[in-house]
């Protein structure tokens, strides 16, 4: 599937009118301070979407094509697990060298005509880019996507400060439209069908018929938003990967809307994590392999784009100015532990997603963060809090179908086994976002009493006895077991445990 | 304001500092791509292959007629402005083909600012040179710059390319390394594999959704022992 | 030349095995012995510590994992039937002892861990015969045993080697049922979805039983078809294998 319109960084609308739809829930924080309660409920959101039959096959369907997609991109697993441990070695070195890289990536951009801005926080982020408009008198911007944008709340922030802020990407425009959110990083608008894109054009842009026709519907967002390119006072997009070396940004796309946003209007502003710099142009070469087939199961995508500056001198067309802003927003802190670290290699492709049974079955809205899936799963809780995302971390199974596929090598479920340590416990020295505050006396508690038997044969004996012979007594309404039998019988022990019959009869004999 | 925040800046590179990850650099591994090498005629057939899968057209032509074949095709589709770099060595040899010809060559010789409505709205293609290709996946290597501006390749409905077969590279690590651009990158450097697409709505394919709804590729056969 | 096959073979249980299904144990121990091997079975068997340690609460996976290490001084390979476990011993008891005074020992007997129809085929090299009637059966691969422990294909080969078998694969083989400890009881309704997906994909295969080598995927795959009432059963492969290889 080609869907990843944008793969780079993908990005989305904002949540400017959140409480608008009803699949988005009122989470509207931009610095996120690590709280300790949280009425963000994982379980009640995927329950609810759960339910929704339509959006259980639509994404089924799609994730089906999309990992046959992509296991026809490898069809030799020795090449791939090569392919793989280059792109894991590439992004390790680029951790490893992180500051060195960024200060070097800052010079060649000042060198290459590039200017480059801090920022530790999505304030200071959204802020920044406010100016860089207002000094320009720009009132019309153009996106690409970004899902850092995503997490700054850029278009809410822009637009209430007259700015209007448009997303060019099809799936972005599609779902900024019905003010919604992305239910996918490469895919933003993968959730609705074309029925209800067909509705929402006919009723939203000006003149237009209704149709169901894909060609049709994509002219339609063609004639309108081709207008905005060519009106439009600035543009803005991500990063895919920006070089050290030469000053370069790099964007990868399928659609063009990346190219129309960074080369049409006098102004580009590109906003990238702080995490996607890598040292040499030519160790872009493997990611970008490894990204357009992990994402989409492309070989390779329409654009792949390569900015080193704005336009030149003879140059007849290009940006008058382009920006670089360099966002943090947890990301140091994450890059602080040495475990943790891992989570920054992560180049967006989303195939963790992909292949994720629990995304699958519940979309991405159901996890009310600005990233989905596995790896929203352990980006979110390190950006925002462990206590308040408690539940997220443990909404995995640990089945390990997201690090097997992912292009850089993430162990996400080890990930998410530390962050569940970290949401119960403050140890000293850890420098995660709300570490201890989703610890609770009755977990606690509960993982004390097991340990207690269990490190003790003749409990854990006496225990299994009981088990056994009251075994069709076990009351139904035991929370656990409660919960258990939503979808299932009581198990039932056995009548005599394997190890009560060895100690009466003896070890069997052939 | 090249730094608005130096304060955010050292905040950040201290933070960065201070988790002192240190640590010996992994060694990178490249034989898985450098052992991807294929002949000649062999990297021509795979970058139509891969290109053709995403609706890429190709022209045939030879060094001496590669013009020609630019306007035939140019003709029969009906094409009323073709935009081009007139200041290029290929430039100056389709201007001499075109004279005369019912498609109308437009000059892209002055700062988009003067005529960006008619770019939008009236170029019928685009015509572009191309520094070489990538037989792996299929590609066109492109650097935009004065003499080529960076819409042309972008704006009008349909992207006239030419392409050398003699300058098809076997990857874009290795195009990277050949071209030089890991040394000095152009301002604007771009792979270009196919008409814009998207599967935005229900992963159905549709071209053109913002940029050219159709690649054409003059490919060149200049291959030593290729008939001339 | 192969290196002398091992004669002699700790078993470890696991706790699920131990409640749930004894007579899968049971059946491990007499695949062994059937091999050549000389079971010993410690006494003091509890868990491997897994639930705990998947939830963060490290100490107390450690405090239980200790005094199970310990039950295994002696240089022996260490037999489980179940891929979790295993897994858990394998791969996860480095970690867990990681810069702690017992390091080296849980690190010398992980390396001595394997899955039981790992040892039956990799190391001990079994060869089955049926005895059994024509059966259909399906496989659910449990994902520790695929990814944490690394399993590749031995307990299909086992199936294999039995005539009278047919193993209709399940067209998401590869994809979790579910069960994911903890996850089944704080995430019920998404887990619940789950099962019932994997239950509808053993169902459409038209098998008789499935087959697994984790007691937990056998305990909830059960446990849903129970409750739809299907006409499946499910079965641990130990026991499956030595139902059908054994003169009564």
């Amino acid at each position: 599937m080609h869907g990843e319109t944008d793969m780079n960084e993908g990005g989305p609308s904002g949540r400017f009118a959140p409480s608008a739809s009803p699949l988005v829930h009122p989470h509207v924080v931009t610095e996120r301070s690590p709280a300790t309660t949280s009425d963000l409920s994982f379980r009640a959101s995927a329950a609810k979407a759960l339910g929704d039959v339509q959006l259980r096959a639509n994404f089924r369907r799609a994730m089906d094509g999309l990992m046959a997609k992509r296991a026809a991109q490898f069809p030799d697993p020795g090449d791939l697990q090569e392919l793989r441990d280059l792109g894991t070695a590439v992004r390790a070195r680029s951790l490893l060298r992180l500051p060195e890289l960024l200060e070097q990536l800052e010079a060649s951009c000042s060198r290459n005509g590039i200017q480059v801005h801090w920022a530790e926080t999505c304030d200071q982020a959204n802020a920044l880019i406010l100016g860089l408009l207002q000094a320009k008198g720009a009132t019309r911007l153009v996106k690409g996507k970004s899902m850092v944008s995503e997490e700054m709340h850029l278009n809410a922030f822009l637009e209430s400060h007259g700015i209007e802020s448009l997303e060019s990407d099809l799936g972005e425009y599609i779902i900024q439209l019905d003010h919604e959110t992305p239910s996918h990083i490469i895919m933003p608008a993968i959730h609705k069908n074309k029925g209800q894109i067909a509705r929402q054009f006919s009723q939203k842009i000006k003149d237009a018929k209704y149709t169901e026709d894909v060609d049709e519907l994509t002219a339609l967002a063609r004639k309108v938003l081709r207008q905005k390119f060519l009106e439009a006072d600035a543009g803005l997009s991500g990063v895919n990967f920006a070089v050290a070396e030469t000053g370069t940004l790099c964007l990868v796309e399928n659609e063009g809307n990346g190219r129309m946003s960074t080369h049409v209007p006098p102004l580009h502003i590109a906003v990238m994590g702080l995490e996607k710099v890598v040292a040499r142009l030519e160790d872009v070469a493997p990611l970008y392999a490894l990204l357009t087939r992990s994402a989409t199961g492309q070989p390779v995508s329409t654009y792949f784009n390569l900015i080193s500056g704005p336009r030149a001198e003879g140059e007849k067309d290009g940006p008058r100015e382009v920006h670089l802003v360099i966002l943090d927003n947890g990301r140091s802190r994450i890059y602080g532990d040495p475990q943790l670290q891992a989570t920054l290699r992560c180049i967006r492709c989303g195939a963790c997603m992909n292949h994720c049974p629990v995304y699958t079955r519940v979309g991405g809205h159901a996890y009310e963060a600005v990233y989905p899936g596995p790896i929203g799963k352990i980006l979110t809780p390190q950006m925002e809090g462990v206590g308040l995302r408690h539940d997220l971390i443990h909404g995995s199974s640990l089945c390990g179908a997201c690090s097997e596929v992912c292009p850089v090598e993430i162990p996400i479920p080890d990930i998410l086994v530390r962050l569940r340590r970290e949401a119960t416990h403050a140890d000293a020295g850890s420098k995660v976002a709300g570490k201890g505050t989703g610890r609770t006396a009755a977990e606690d508690l509960a993982w004390r009493a097991w340990a207690a038997v269990l490190k003790r044969p003749g409990l854990y004996r006496f225990s299994v006895w009981f088990a056994t012979r009251f075994r069709r007594f076990i009351p139904g309404g035991l929370p656990l077991l409660k919960a258990w039998t939503m979808s299932r019988t009581k198990p039932l022990p056995a009548p005599r445990s394997l190890q009560e019959r060895l100690r009466s009869e003896g070890l069997p004999r052939v | 304001m090249s730094d608005a925040r130096p304060d955010s800046r050292s905040a950040i590179l201290a933070r960065l500092r201070a988790a002192g990850s240190g640590g010996p650099l992994p060694d990178l591994d490249t034989a898985v791509l450098e052992r991807r090498r294929w002949t000649p005629a062999e990297r021509v057939r795979r970058l139509r292959q891969g290109m053709e899968a995403i609706h890429a057209e190709f022209l045939e032509a030879r060094p001496d007629d590669w013009p020609a074949v630019i306007r035939a095709f140019c003709e029969r589709e009906g094409l009323r402005t073709l935009l081009f770099g007139p200041t290029t060595e290929a430039g100056r040899r389709l201007a001499e083909a075109m004279a005369g010809s019912a498609t109308t060559l437009r000059p892209y010789d002055a700062p988009v600012e003067t005529f960006k409505a008619e770019l939008f709205q009236s170029v019928d293609a685009g015509f572009t040179t191309t520094l070489g290709g990538v037989a792996e996946t299929g590609g066109l290597l492109l650097a935009p710059g004065p003499r080529e501006p960076r819409l042309l390749s972008l704006v009008p409905p349909l992207h006239l390319a030419l392409l050398r077969a003699s300058t098809i590279h076997d990857t874009l690590w290795s195009a990277i390394r050949a071209l030089g651009w890991g040394q000095a990158a152009p301002q604007n450097a771009l792979m270009i594999s196919g008409p814009s697409k998207t599967a935005d709505i229900e992963q159905t394919l549709a071209y053109g959704v913002h940029g050219p709804k159709r690649l054409v590729v003059a490919l060149v056969d200049d291959l030593p022992g290729s008939p001339k | 030349m192969n290196a002398p096959k091992p004669t002699k073979a700790y078993f470890y249980g696991t706790c699920l095995v131990d409640l749930f299904f004894p007579d899968a144990g049971m059946a491990g121990i007499q695949l062994l012995q059937r091999a050549g091997v000389e079971v010993v079975f410690p006494e003091g068997q509890t868990c491997c510590g897994q639930p705990a340690y998947n939830c963060g609460f490290f100490e107390e996976a450690r405090a239980v994992a200790r005094t199970q290490i310990a039950l295994f001084p002696e240089d022996l390979p260490v037999i489980l039937p179940s891929g979790s476990c295993a897994g858990m011993m394998k791969h996860h008891y480095p970690d867990l002892f990681r810069g702690q005074p017992e390091e080296a020992a849980a690190l010398a007997f992980s390396a001595r861990v394997y899955e039981l129809t790992q040892f039956l085929v990799d190391v001990l090299e079994v060869r089955l015969e049926d005895l059994g009637q024509p059966v259909k059966v399906t496989w659910h691969s449990s994902c520790h045993a695929l990814r944490d422990l690394g399993l590749k294909g031995q307990p299909q080969a086992l199936i294999g080697q039995l005539a009278h078998v047919e193993l209709a694969p399940l067209a998401r083989e590869r994809e979790c049922c579910g069960f994911g400890g903890t996850f089944s009881v704080r995430h019920p309704e998404i887990s619940g979805a789950m099962s019932c997906d994997k239950a509808a994909d053993a169902l459409a295969t038209g098998a008789e039983v499935v087959l697994s080598t984790d007691g937990g995927c056998l305990l909830n795959v059960k446990g849903v078809l129970e409750a739809q009432a299907a006409p499946m059963r499910v079965q641990h492969i130990a026991e499956f294998l030595w139902e059908r290889t054994h003169a009564r």
